[in-house]
C-alpha cells in the first residue's frame, strides 16, 4: 500500500475504535482533537508491541485492562504546582477580594488530574482567610488520577521548582510549613484537604452537578473540537452563580465560542472571566 | 524538484542557536510567498512572546504565536507557543497540547512534524535547522515517508551540529544546505502550489 492510503486506513480504523470504545465503555473521545487522540492512541500500540489499531481494538473490546492502559493515554496528567504564577497572582488581585463578600463558597477544579492546582489554590484559600467557608470540588474522568488526587503527595524531585512558582505567585508563609517531607515524597498537610470533595465527573457525557462560585479548568478545553468545547463551556455556565468566575488555560478562549457574551473579562492574558447579569 | 510544484506548507524546527537562524530566515520570505510556515523552536518554558515580537517585526509575513482552533493560512508564520505542543489537524487547523515532553522539549518538533505530515501528506515541506540535541530527526522522517520534501542544515554550518546531524543520519534528507542556500531556495517560492 502507498503510504497515504495507510494513512486513510488508520483514520477508518481510528473512527472505529473510539466507536467502539464508547459503547462499550462509555468514554467519548470522537470529539477530541483528532491529531491528539491519533498520537496518543499511536502510542499505545507501541507500547503494546501491536501492528495495526484494529488489533488494539479487538484487545480492548475484549479486555477492561487493555481499555484502562489506553484511558491512562488519552488523560493528560502534566501538571504542577502553582503552575503559570502570573495566574495565581491575578487571582489573589483581581478575584479573591469578591470572593471574600461570599459567606460560603464553592469552587470546582474541572480536569483536576492529579491535584496539583487543587492544593495550590487550597494554600492560596487559606492564606486569604477563605479555605475553612470554602467547599472545593475536584473532579476528572479519570478514575485512578482521582485516587493519587485526594491523597495530596506528590513527589519531591519538583519541590524546588513548585517552591519558586509558590513566590512568583504572590505566596506569604514558607512553602515548606505545608507539607512534610521524606527521601521520596511531600505530604501535603491534612487541613489543606478537609473541605474538599474528590469525585469521577466526565466533562463529555456528565452534566451539572452544583452550583459554583468559580470553575477553574486550564489546559482542558484544548483537547475537545469547537463542538464539544461549546458544549462544555455551556456547561459551566449553567453551573456557575451570577457574577461566578471561569478560568481557562493561558492559551484557551472564549472568543470563537457563543458563549463570549455571557461573560466580562476580568484579566485577558490570564483568561479570567466573570459570568454576567443577564 | 525543481518540478515540484505542489507544497502547500512549510515546516522548521530549530533548537540551540536557532533563534539566530530564524531572525535571519523567515525576514527573507516576501510578503507575498504563497505557503504557510509553521515552527518550533526550543525555548524556555518561562519565555514570553518577546521572540514572536521581534521576529513578525523584522519579517514582512505576519509572524504569530499559534492559537488552538486557528485555521492555516498561507503567507503566516505560526510559532509553538512556550511550553506547548503544535499539532496541525487534519481539516487544517492547529491544536496546541501540555502533554509530556518528547525528547525533553515542549513544544517538540516530532510532534508538529508528524502531525502535519499526517495532515499534508506528499505536499508538506520540512526543515531542520540548527541544534543540539536529536529532537526533529523522527518527525523528517514522518515526512519523508509521506513523500514531503525535506531538508537539513549543513552540520558545519549550523551553530550546533547535534540536530542536523541526527536528522540527515535517519533521514537522507533530498538537500543538505546551508543557511543562506535555504533562504535562497525558500524565498523564491516556486515550489508551492498555487
Amino acid at each position: 500500500m502507498q503510504e497515504n492510503d495507510i494513512s486513510t486506513v488508520e483514520n477508518i480504523e481510528l473512527e472505529l475504535l473510539l466507536q467502539a470504545v464508547y459503547l462499550q465503555y462509555g468514554y467519548d473521545f470522537r470529539n477530541y482533537s483528532r491529531a491528539h487522540v491519533k498520537r496518543r492512541v499511536k502510542h499505545r500500540l507501541v507500547q503494546e508491541g501491536m501492528k495495526s489499531i484494529s488489533e488494539l481494538q479487538n484487545q480492548i473490546l475484549h479486555d477492561k485492562t487493555a481499555f484502562d492502559r489506553l484511558v491512562r493515554d488519552l488523560s493528560i496528567n502534566v501538571t504542577e504546582m502553582f503552575r503559570n504564577p502570573a495566574f495565581y497572582k491575578s487571582v489573589r488581585e483581581k478575584v479573591i477580594p469578591i470572593l471574600k463578600t461570599y459567606p460560603y463558597l464553592k469552587i470546582w477544579h474541572a480536569g483536576c488530574a492529579t491535584g496539583e492546582e487543587v492544593f495550590s489554590f487550597a494554600i492560596m484559600l487559606k492564606e486569604e482567610g477563605l479555605l475553612e467557608r470554602t467547599q472545593i470540588y475536584a473532579t476528572d474522568f479519570n478514575p485512578y488520577i482521582i485516587k493519587k488526587a485526594r491523597n495530596g503527595i506528590f513527589p519531591i524531585r519538583y519541590i524546588k521548582e513548585y517552591t519558586a512558582n509558590y513566590q512568583k505567585a504572590g505566596g506569604l508563609e514558607s512553602f515548606s510549613d505545608y507539607y512534610h517531607a521524606n527521601d521520596e515524597l511531600v505530604i501535603f498537610d491534612k487541613n489543606l484537604s478537609k473541605n474538599m470533595v474528590f469525585a469521577e465527573h466526565n466533562l463529555v457525557t456528565d452534566s451539572v452537578f452544583a452550583e459554583v462560585n468559580m470553575i477553574v479548568c486550564r489546559n482542558v478545553l484544548i483537547y475537545f473540537n469547537n463542538n464539544l468545547q461549546n458544549k462544555v463551556l455551556h456547561l459551566f455556565h449553567k453551573s456557575l452563580v451570577v457574577g461566578g468566575f471561569l478560568a481557562l488555560g493561558t492559551k484557551e478562549s472564549l472568543m470563537f465560542s457563543d458563549e463570549e457574551k455571557k461573560y466580562k473579562v476580568i484579566d485577558p492574558k490570564q483568561k479570567i472571566f466573570k459570568k454576567k447579569y443577564e | 524538484m525543481n518540478k515540484r510544484k505542489d507544497i502547500k506548507a512549510i515546516v522548521i524546527g530549530a533548537s540551540a542557536g536557532g533563534l539566530y537562524a530564524l531572525k535571519k530566515l523567515l525576514p527573507a520570505l516576501p510578503a507575498s510567498f504563497p505557503c504557510p510556515v509553521l515552527v518550533v523552536q526550543h525555548l524556555s518554558p518561562h519565555s514570553d512572546n518577546y521572540m514572536v515580537r521581534m521576529l513578525d517585526e523584522l519579517s514582512p509575513l505576519v509572524v504569530k504565536e499559534a492559537d488552538e482552533k486557528e485555521p492555516v493560512i498561507p503567507g503566516t508564520v505560526y510559532v509553538a507557543p512556550p511550553d506547548y505542543h503544535l499539532l496541525v489537524e487534519e481539516d487544517f487547523t492547529l491544536s496546541l497540547s501540555v502533554e509530556e515532553k518528547v525528547n525533553y522539549s515542549r513544544p517538540a518538533i516530532d510532534v508538529l512534524f508528524e502531525t502535519a505530515a499526517d495532515a499534508y501528506g506528499r505536499h508538506l515541506m520540512g526543515i531542520i535547522l540548527t541544534g543540539a540535541n536529536a529532537d526533529g530527526a523522527n518527525g523528517l522522517l514522518a515526512v519523508k515517508k509521506r513523500g514531503g520534501f525535506t531538508i537539513v542544515q549543513q552540520p558545519e554550518d549550523a551553530e550546533s551540529q547535534a540536530m542536523p546531524k541526527a536528522a540527515i543520519e535517519l533521514v537522507k534528507p533530498h538537500k543538505i544546505f546551508t543557511l543562506d542556500e535555504i533562504i535562497t531556495f525558500l524565498s523564491k517560492g516556486d515550489f508551492c502550489s498555487k
